[in-house]
């Protein structure tokens, strides 16, 4: 391994940066999110940060089953990201389309547009499990190294 | 000065249903706001005729996370209606509770979210810590923190035990004097003051004519309350003040949204004191007889709006949904017109949409024929920057 790649992944796993997209959520992950960010929860002692852009960011949160309108959206954020890059699928909509399976406007589940690297289940996902789901992936990373 | 054209959105989840502004503007000033909708389209209202109205229940209460019981309150009331079931007292009684719990925790999200859009993020850390404790509240009630599911066709689905009462009236009890903090901090700081007074103008007249609802139209001094107007549930027997302001600008809305939780807390005490004896729930059949209805619930926004319409099976005919938002938001056009760039994000963030993803606007340069393109954050900290060489500052705080 480059030592600029050791340090990239140093870097990622002492502090992942996180961009939140609501690719048509019902906005019940979405406030689970952020509470996962304020005081109650508070993940930024883990170094997880919330990023405004994708050009930050090294794990891409996603809620919500898809809607076609976003899907095209959803690609072309995750392909402004910088490599590692990650995907995280929130809620029970974002890992199988949930509820709204079958609705007319949606592509059910994150995995139809992009590659997912963790599934988060719960309708709407707890903030423990959120902790849970970006610990997971930092070990499964760490592993690999 | 040229004309610039700034497209807002069309990826705009800030807002509950999807939808793209066009700024036109003149230096920093809007001249005009055109609003288009329907992007963020799921196709719930047709799915719902697909499903029995027990799991439409399930599907609407998803509208939206943050009013979701607002929906099925209004939604099963619909149900109830055409199927002539008589929902037991106590029922009701819990629904209201539910319902009162769901607006404190919306309207102290929203505190935290406009302080946030201010650039007061201490602000927004202390809301959402304070909310915890509706959301303790609600789990506790109901075993979830933001779907509940309280409602079942004919009544609800778990009752409330005596160490419940308690435990929720010690909360509102901690939450009442964080709010009076909140109320004095509202009105007397003066860099909130700076921030908000006289931005985002809606006067009563307009507020009439372009038919805001919620604390958007009581901010302009329009007493318009479904609550007070035509109750329902147990509104009737319970004693509350319709918060009014008349400002008609982004302060006076931060005021009735601070006062409206006083007496939030006014009526959850109430209820919990007076909650009348009998059993939760009645059976109700599977299959509907034809008939419509139509309800309408005072959600934490606004007026929610439901009409159902059954055809003597097991799944509706037709179901529509009028969410407050759609009902507000030509009166937000009015309001960034006249205003600054860097009032946008203040102004749409106080009809209280959903801040929940990263937005983008595009600035079209017509001079120079080129775009650029603005993220929500970016938005938000030039509205920062803009005050803050105006002596708008809270980092001094
Ligand atoms: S998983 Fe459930 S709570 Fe989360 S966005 Fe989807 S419908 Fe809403």
């Amino acid at each position: 391994m480059k030592i600029i790649d050791k340090l990239i992944t140093w870097s990622l796993l002492k502090s992942p940066w996180i961009l939140h997209f609501n690719s048509g959520a019902c906005n019940g992950c979405d406030i689970e999110i952020v509470d996962a960010l304020t005081p109650k929860y508070d993940v930024e002692r883990f170094g997880i940060v919330l990023k405004a852009t994708p050009r930050h960011a090294d794990i891409l949160v996603v809620s919500g089953p898809v809607t076609r309108q976003q899907a095209k959206r959803l690609k072309t954020i995750y392909e402004q990201m910088p490599e590692p890059k990650f995907v995280m699928a929130v809620g029970a909509c974002g890992c199988s389309g949930g509820v709204f399976n079958g609705c007319y406007g949606v592509i059910p589940g994150v995995h139809q547009t992009l590659p997912v690297s963790v599934y988060i289940p719960g309708c709407p996902v707890r903030p423990e499990a959120i902790i849970d789901g970006v610990v997971k992936l930092i070990q499964s990373v760490e592993g690999k190294k | 000065m040229s004309k610039i054209t700034i497209p807002f959105g069309p990826q705009h989840p800030a807002l509950k249903e999807p939808e793209n502004f066009m700024l036109v503007l003149e230096g920093e000033q809007i001249t005009s706001a055109g609003i288009n909708l329907g992007y963020n389209h799921r196709g719930m209202e047709k799915a719902a005729e697909e499903r029995t109205y027990l799991q439409d229940l399930y599907l609407i209460e998803r509208v939206c996370g943050i009013c979701s019981h607002s929906h099925t309150t209004c939604y099963i009331t619909n149900v109830e209606e055409l199927a002539k079931c008589e929902t037991p007292k106590r029922a009701l009684a819990i629904r209201t509770l539910i319902g009162e719990l769901e607006r404190v925790h919306s309207h102290l999200l929203w505190l935290g979210v406009a302080g946030y859009e201010m650039g007061f993020e201490t602000l927004f850390m202390y809301t959402w810590r304070d909310r915890e404790q509706v959301l303790d509240c609600l789990e506790l009630l109901s075993g979830n923190r933001v779907h509940y599911s309280i409602n079942t066709i004919g009544g609800v689905r778990r009752d409330i035990t005596a160490e419940q009462k308690t435990e929720v009236k010690k909360r509102i009890n901690y939450l009442m004097e964080r709010t009076n903090y909140y109320i004095k901090l509202a009105t007397e700081e003066p860099t909130v003051l700076a921030r908000t007074q006289k931005v985002g103008k809606l006067p009563l007249d307009v507020a009439i004519e372009r038919g805001a609802v919620g604390p958007t139209a009581r901010a302009s001094g329009l007493a318009r309350d479904v609550r007070k107007d035509e109750p329902y549930l147990i509104y009737n027997e319970l004693d509350f003040k319709v918060i009014t302001h008349n400002t008609c600008d982004v302060f006076g809305r931060l005021v009735v949204r601070a006062l409206e939780l006083v007496e939030s807390y006014k009526m959850i005490h109430q209820v919990i004191d007076n909650l009348p004896e009998g059993p939760i729930a009645v059976k109700v059949p599977m299959k509907i007889a034809p008939g419509e209805a139509v309800n309408h619930y005072e959600a934490p926004r606004g007026e929610d709006i439901h009409y159902l319409k059954s055809n003597g099976t097991d799944k509706p005919e037709r179901l529509k949904v009028r969410a407050p938002t759609l009902a507000n938001l030509q009166s937000v056009a009015y309001m960034m017109e006249g205003g600054w760039l860097a009032d946008v994000p203040l102004v749409i963030a106080a009809i209280d949409p959903c801040m929940s993803c990263t937005d983008r606007a595009a600035v079209w340069d017509a001079k120079k024929g080129k775009t650029e393109v603005y993220s929500w954050e970016e938005m938000r900290k030039m509205g920062i920057e803009h005050y803050k060489r105006r002596g708008v500052d809270f980092s001094k705080l």
